[in-house]
């Protein structure tokens, strides 16, 4: 038996295998699919103090080898979740974590302070770099000041596990990551989509109506194993690996690199039971190498 | 709504059916129970520009073979590679998905299904779980032009098949709204799956007659399963995805 166990924060999760929010809708959508039980974590979909329709269709691109959304953070709203999601995923056998995503400081600190009220729900993933909407998100992700700032409001707000999930839309990233790790984040999540765009050549139309959307899938996870690398240089607390994971190997990669655990997104599309399939396949690399524990390979890249 | 299965399903006949659409035939080891109007999520494998699965409705349902049909329309990368799926081949395909058509029609009168181009394909199955009910099937079928219709004896077994063309070459010239049926239509449901402007068009004058009118849209998705919420459609109550709150919507949930 391989021990998979790691721990974020006070978060004990049985694997490192998490999913990625925006792409497990809430859990719900995949229950055919997966076994909740096997799984590290849930993480739900980018949840907002009000409720917002999200941008105008289309909000997809498909791209060689991943895609571009611009999903808007479309969601019911905070008291919404609580009231009609939260009863239902309380009761799955697996860590269930909201990503918090606002236009202020305010509506970050409101909507955290709720989802700190709720028993079954152990962490918050902090979204500061949602590149798809207009004010805020991104904006408090892509300076230090700012992104220590909001961190510092939602610590005093909440007391449970504290993830703060990172744009790559910056120059620095881990300079952020030192910023918010100062301020009291537990760990933090990398990577978010990366901006893109695409265009239709034959109507000379963008393809999204927003022009400007967010790339995710494989063509992105060299972008993120370099930006996991670099802040795992860079601060103390546990990184949460993302960007392009469609397989185990890829999973192992980011281990590598440094991340205590990863969450799969965009994969989720392609394949359904694919964290049923990761999970198998870590189990089968750490007895394949004769490790006994996940921790064993955490950071340990040979240069 | 309906358990979701992702099975790998094994080519028993792919064969062109006009020269851009083909039919492909599907067998697996158990068929789950398919709603007409749901549809099928296809992995696209050893296609560099393709990385979604793609949506394809259900066309035919064969439960004693446990066989599905799909009709294609060749348009791009990913239903090229479709294309060329020999025998025993295997496809992986997450399905049923999707709420499908409303068959519980309470007036005792005929339903009209119309459709427009690789849009006739939820149409047959639909067509055959209506006239199994007891109900008096017609189908209003829009092509361009005689080179672009479709093989439509499954269809003639059952129901009565009215044809347009845009060029006048087979039927009726025009669009399906143009059909000389329109004048006495007395139905008691419109189903309609085509491209959008046809379907519009469709609801002006299911609205006009006042019969009741369900449309099947076919927008872009990505999971198929309602999670990533990049399938939406505007409705009186907002964004709702077609995948799952659709693809079938009744034209009164459309700002249409
Ligand atoms: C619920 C649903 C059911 C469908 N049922 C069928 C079916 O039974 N038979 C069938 O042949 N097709 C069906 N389609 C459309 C089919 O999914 C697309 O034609 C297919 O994804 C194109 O893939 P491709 O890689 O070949 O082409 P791509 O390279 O993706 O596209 C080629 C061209 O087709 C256009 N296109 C792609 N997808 C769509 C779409 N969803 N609607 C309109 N235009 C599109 C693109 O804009 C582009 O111009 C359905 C779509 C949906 C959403
Ligand atoms: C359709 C879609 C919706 C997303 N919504 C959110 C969101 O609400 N909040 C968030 O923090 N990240 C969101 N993301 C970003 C993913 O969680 C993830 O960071 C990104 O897709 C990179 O991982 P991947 O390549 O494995 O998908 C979304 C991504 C996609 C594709
Ligand atoms: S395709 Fe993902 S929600 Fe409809």
């Amino acid at each position: 038996m391989v021990d998979l166990s790691v721990k974020i924060g006070d978060l004990s999760l049985r694997n490192p295998v998490m999913t990625a929010s925006g792409t497990f809708g809430y859990g719900t959508e995949f229950e055919d699919f997966v076994n909740f039980s096997r799984m590290g974590g849930i993480i739900v979909k980018g949840t907002t103090i009000r409720h917002r329709e999200g941008n105008a269709y289309p909000r997809l691109a498909e791209v060689p080898s991943g895609m571009l959304n611009a999903v808007g953070l479309q969601n019911k709203g905070v008291d919404y979740f609580c009231e009609n999601i939260y009863p239902t995923v309380k009761n799955y056998d697996t860590n269930v974590i909201v990503n918090v995503s606002g236009a202020s400081i305010e509506d970050y600190v409101a909507t955290a302070e709720k989802i700190n009220d709720l028993e079954g729900i152990p962490a918050i993933e902090l979204n500061i770099s949602c590149p798809n909407v207009k004010q805020g998100g991104m904006a408090f992700g892509t300076s230090c000041s700012a992104a220590a700032e909001v961190v510092k409001a939602v610590r005093k707000a909440y007391n449970k596990t504290l993830i703060v999930k990172l744009s790559p839309n910056v120059t620095d990233i881990a300079e952020i990551a030192r910023a918010v790790e100062a301020e009291g984040a537990d760990s933090v999540s990398l990577i978010n989509t990366i901006m893109g765009m695409a265009i239709n050549a034959e109507t000379r139309k963008p393809v999204l109506s927003t022009v400007t959307g967010g790339l995710s899938g494989p063509c992105v996870k060299p972008v993120a194993l370099r930006m996991v690398w670099q802040v795992s240089k860079a601060v103390n607390i546990p990184i949460v690996g993302l960007g392009g994971i469609m397989n185990a190997t890829d999973a192992i990669e980011f281990f590598l690199a440094g991340a205590t655990a990863i969450e799969i997104g965009t994969a989720n599309f392609i394949d359904p039971s694919v964290t049923m399939k990761v999970v198998d396949g870590i189990e089968d690399y750490l007895k394949r190498h004769n490790y006994e524990s996940i921790k064993q390979i955490i950071g340990k890249l040979e240069l | 709504m309906s358990k979701k299965y992702q099975l790998d399903g094994t080519v028993i006949k792919n064969e062109w059916v006009t020269s851009t659409y083909f039919k492909m035939t599907l067998s697996f080891e158990t068929l789950p129970e398919i709603k007409a109007g749901q549809f099928a999520e296809l992995r696209i494998d050893e296609t560099p520009t393709v990385f979604l699965r793609r949506p394809i409705s259900i066309h035919d349902v064969r439960p004693e073979n446990k066989e599905m049909d799909l009709l294609i329309q060749k348009v791009g990368d990913g239903t090229a590679w479709l294309s060329t799926r020999k025998e025993d081949d295997k496809v992986n395909v997450i399905f049923p998905l999707g709420n499908g058509f409303d068959t519980d029609v309470a007036e005792n009168k005929p339903v009209l299904l119309v459709g427009g181009g690789v849009g006739i394909a939820p149409l047959l199955h639909l067509g055959r779980v209506l006239s199994s009910e007891g109900r008096k099937v017609h189908f209003l079928l829009g092509f361009r032009k005689e080179a672009d219709i479709l093989p439509l004896n499954a269809y003639k077994e059952v129901g009565e098949v009215f044809i347009t063309t845009e060029d006048g070459s087979v039927g009726d010239k025009g669009f399906v709204t143009n059909h000389s049926l329109w004048k006495n239509a007395d139905y008691a449901r419109i189903f309609s799956c085509g491209p959008t402007p046809m379907m519009k068009a469709l609801s002006t004058v299911a609205r006009e007659k006042n019969i009741d009118c369900e449309v099947s849209l076919e927008n872009k998705m990505a999971c198929g399963v309602g999670a990533c919420l990049c399938c939406v459609t505007q409705t009186h109550e907002g964004h709702k995805c077609v995948c799952t709150d659709g693809p079938v919507f009744n034209i009164n949930e459309l700002p249409w």
